[in-house]
C-alpha cells in the first residue's frame, strides 16, 4: 500500500476487506463467501471474480475434456498393443515414444508445431479460439472454426498424458496376461480377441482410471502454458494474467476453482472405479450393513 | 536382450548426464564466448563454424549461452529436488513412524497440497516473491515433495515392524536415532529413484517458468529463457528455439532413463 495514503482511505480499505476484524472472524466470513462462490471483485476492473472465471472456464474445460477423451482413445489401444507385442517392434516404438513424451517440454513442442502448421504450412490458425469473421458463419461453420483453432492446443495437451496412460495400460496388461483366469479363458477355447478385450481389458482399466483422475491437476496446470502460447482466453491465462498484475482476489478464486476441479476429477474417478469393478460397491454396502 | 538394451540406454543416459555436468562445470573453458557479450556484427547468424549453434538477436553466441545456462538449469534441478527430498523424507518418515493422529494430519496436509495444480501453486507464490534463482529453487522444491512423502511413509510403515527396529528399541535407542540411522537408510532406494526422475521434472518446470517470463531473469542464461528469447524470432531463426529445447529434452530424457534403470535395481519386484 502507498505509505502516503490518508488515514480515512486506509480505514475505508480495511473495512472493505474486513481487515479490522479478528483473524478467525475474517476466516469465517471468507468461508461464508466461498461457499457462495463469492471471491470478491477484481482489483483490475472491479468485476466480480466469479463472473470473470465463469466466462473463462468453459473453454479450458472443453480443451481438457477433449484431451482426456483423446488420451483414452489413443492411449488404451497403444498400451494394449504394446503389451501384446511385448518386446517386439511396436512395443519398442511405444516405449521410445513414452520416454520422449515424458521428457519433452510441452511449450517447446507447442512452439515447434505452431511454427510448422500455422506459419510454414499455413494450414491452421496461429492463435485465439475463433476467426475474425466468426459472426458471419452458420452454426456448422462456427463449430468447424473453433475446432480448427483447438486442434493444436488439444493435441499438445494430449501428448504428455498419452505417454502416462499408455505406459500404465501396458504395465497393467502385461501383469494381467499372466494371471490364472486368462489361462482359463484361453483354455476354454475363447478367441484371443475375446480374452484380451473382455477378460483382460476390464481389469486393466482400473488403475488407468485412477491415474486419469490424478492427472486432472496436471492438465489444468498445463493450460496456463498452452493457453498463453496459443492466446486462448481460458482460465489458465486468466490466472497467469492475474499473477502478473498481482490481482489477488482473482488468484485466490482461480486457485479455489482449480482445487475444486481436481476434487471433482478424483470423485468422478472413484465413481468410474465402482462401475468398472463391482466388488468395490459390494464392499461399501457390506460396510454400511 | 531387453535388459541389455535397457542397460545400454541407461549407460548412454549416464554418459550424457555426466557430459552435461562437465560442460556446466568447465563452462568458461568450453564456451568460447562470454554468454553476455553482444556482437552487433553477427546478429541472428545461422549455425556456422564460429558459432556452432548460431547467434541471437543481440549477437550472443547460443552455444556459450547454453553451456552457461546448463549451470543454472542443473543447479535448479539438483537443489530443488534436494529440498523436495528433505521435506518429503522428513514428513513421510514422521508420519509413517508415529502413525495415528500425527500421520492423519500430515497426510491430509499432503492431500490438500496435491489438490492444487503445481504450476498454480508456483505462480501464486511467485506473485508474492521476486523470481530470483534462489526463490525458484525453493519454490519448485517446496511444491514438489508430496510424492516423496507418500513414498517414504509407505516404506516406513513396513520397515518399522521389522526385527532390527524392535532390536534398536529394546536397546533403548531414541526415536530420532531409529528413524535417522535405521529406517531412513533402508528407505533410501525409492527416494533415490524418484529424486532422479524429479531432477528431470524440476528442469522442465524451471524451463516452463522461464518461458512464461517468471523464472530465471535475463541476462542470466537458463535453458528456459534462452528458448523464450527465441520465441519471437522462431520463423527466421530456428536455432534459437531448437537447440536449447533439444538440450532440455535430452537431459530430462537421460534422467528419466537413469531413474527407470535405478528403479529396476532397487525394486526388482517391479522388473518385468
Amino acid at each position: 500500500m502507498n505509505p502516503k495514503v490518508s488515514f480515512e482511505a486506509r480505514e475505508r480499505l480495511e473495512k472493505l476487506y474486513e481487515l479490522d476484524k479478528p483473524v478467525h472472524i475474517q476466516y469465517l466470513e471468507w468461508v461464508k463467501r466461498f461457499v457462495r462462490f463469492d471471491f470478491g471483485r477484481s482489483y483490475l476492473d472491479d468485476r466480480p471474480v466469479s463472473e470473470k472465471i465463469a466466462e473463462r472456464i468453459p473453454i479450458t474445460i472443453l480443451i481438457n475434456f477433449s484431451a482426456i477423451l483423446l488420451t483414452l482413445g489413443l492411449g488404451i489401444p497403444l498400451g494394449i498393443t504394446s503389451a501384446i507385442k511385448r518386446g517386439k517392434l511396436p512395443d519398442k516404438l511405444t516405449t521410445i515414444f513414452v520416454f520422449i513424451g515424458f521428457s519433452t517440454p510441452e511449450f517447446w513442442l507447442a512452439l515447434l508445431v505452431m511454427n510448422l502448421f500455422c506459419i510454414t504450412l499455413g494450414w491452421l490458425p496461429v492463435s485465439g479460439i475463433s476467426s475474425l469473421d466468426f459472426e458471419s458463419f452458420n452454426i456448422i461453420g462456427r463449430i468447424l472454426d473453433v475446432a480448427r483453432h483447438l486442434i493444436l492446443p488439444v493435441a499438445i495437451s494430449t501428448f504428455g498424458s498419452l505417454a502416462i496412460i499408455s505406459r500404465y495400460m501396458r504395465t497393467e496388461m502385461v501383469g494381467i496376461m499372466t494371471q490364472d483366469y486368462i489361462r482359463t479363458a484361453r483354455a476354454k477355447g475363447l478367441s484371443e480377441n475375446s480374452v484380451i478385450y473382455k477378460h483382460a481389458l476390464k481389469n486393466a482399466l482400473l488403475p488407468v482410471i485412477t491415474i486419469l483422475g490424478l492427472s486432472v491437476p496436471g492438465l489444468i496446470g498445463g493450460s496456463v502454458i498452452f493457453e498463453s502460447i496459443f492466446a486462448i482466453p481460458g482460465m489458465g491465462r486468466l490466472f497467469f494474467e492475474s499473477v502478473m498484475a498481482r490481482d489477488y482476489p482473482v488468484i485466490m478464486g482461480v486457485l479455489s476453482i482449480g482445487a475444486m476441479l481436481t476434487l471433482l476429477g478424483n470423485f468422478l474417478a472413484d465413481i468410474a472405479y465402482s462401475y468398472a469393478d463391482p466388488r468395490i460397491r459390494v464392499v461399501s454396502e457390506e460396510v454400511k450393513a | 536382450m531387453r535388459d541389455l538394451v535397457r542397460n545400454r540406454m541407461a549407460l548412454a543416459a549416464l554418459v550424457f548426464i555426466l557430459a552435461v555436468l562437465v560442460f556446466a562445470i568447465l563452462a568458461p573453458l568450453l564456451a568460447g564466448y562470454d554468454p553476455a557479450s553482444t556482437d552487433p556484427g553477427s546478429i541472428l547468424t545461422a549455425p556456422s563454424r564460429e558459432h556452432i549453434f548460431g547467434t541471437d538477436r543481440l549477437g550472443r553466441d547460443i552455444f556459450s549461452r547454453i553451456v552457461y545456462g546448463a549451470r543454472i538449469s542443473l543447479a535448479i534441478g539438483f537443489i530443488a529436488v534436494g529440498i523436495a527430498s528433505l521435506i518429503g523424507v522428513f514428513i513421510g518418515s514422521i508420519a509413517g513412524y508415529y502413525g495415528g493422529k500425527i500421520d492423519y494430519m500430515l497426510m491430509r496436509f499432503v492431500d490438500i497440497m496435491l489438490c492444487f495444480p503445481t504450476i498454480f501453486l508456483i505462480l501464486a507464490v511467485i506473485s508474492l516473491l521476486e523470481p530470483s534463482v534462489t526463490n525458484i529453487m525453493v519454490i519448485i522444491g517446496a511444491t514438489g515433495w508430496m510424492g516423496i512423502a507418500r513414498l517414504v511413509r509407505a516404506e516406513v510403515l513396513t520397515l518399522k515392524e521389522r526385527d532390527f527396529v524392535s532390536a534398536a528399541k529394546v536397546m533403548g535407542a531414541k526415536d530420532s536415532r531409529i528413524i535417522a540411522r535405521h529406517i531412513i537408510p533402508n528407505a533410501i532406494g525409492p527416494v533415490l529413484v524418484s529424486a532422479t526422475l524429479g531432477v528431470g521434472g524440476a528442469i522442465l518446470t524451471e524451463s516452463a517458468l522461464s518461458f512464461l517470463g517468471i523464472g530465471v531473469q535475463p541476462p542470466t542464461p537458463s535453458w528456459g529463457n534462452i528458448l523464450m528469447d527465441g520465441r519471437s524470432t522462431l520463423g527466421v531463426a530456428w536455432w534459437l528455439t531448437v537447440f536449447p529445447g533439444l538440450f532440455i529434452l535430452f537431459t530430462v530424457l537421460s534422467y528419466n532413463i537413469l531413474g527407470e534403470a535405478l528403479r529396476d535395481t532397487f525394486e526388482p519386484r517391479l522388473k518385468e
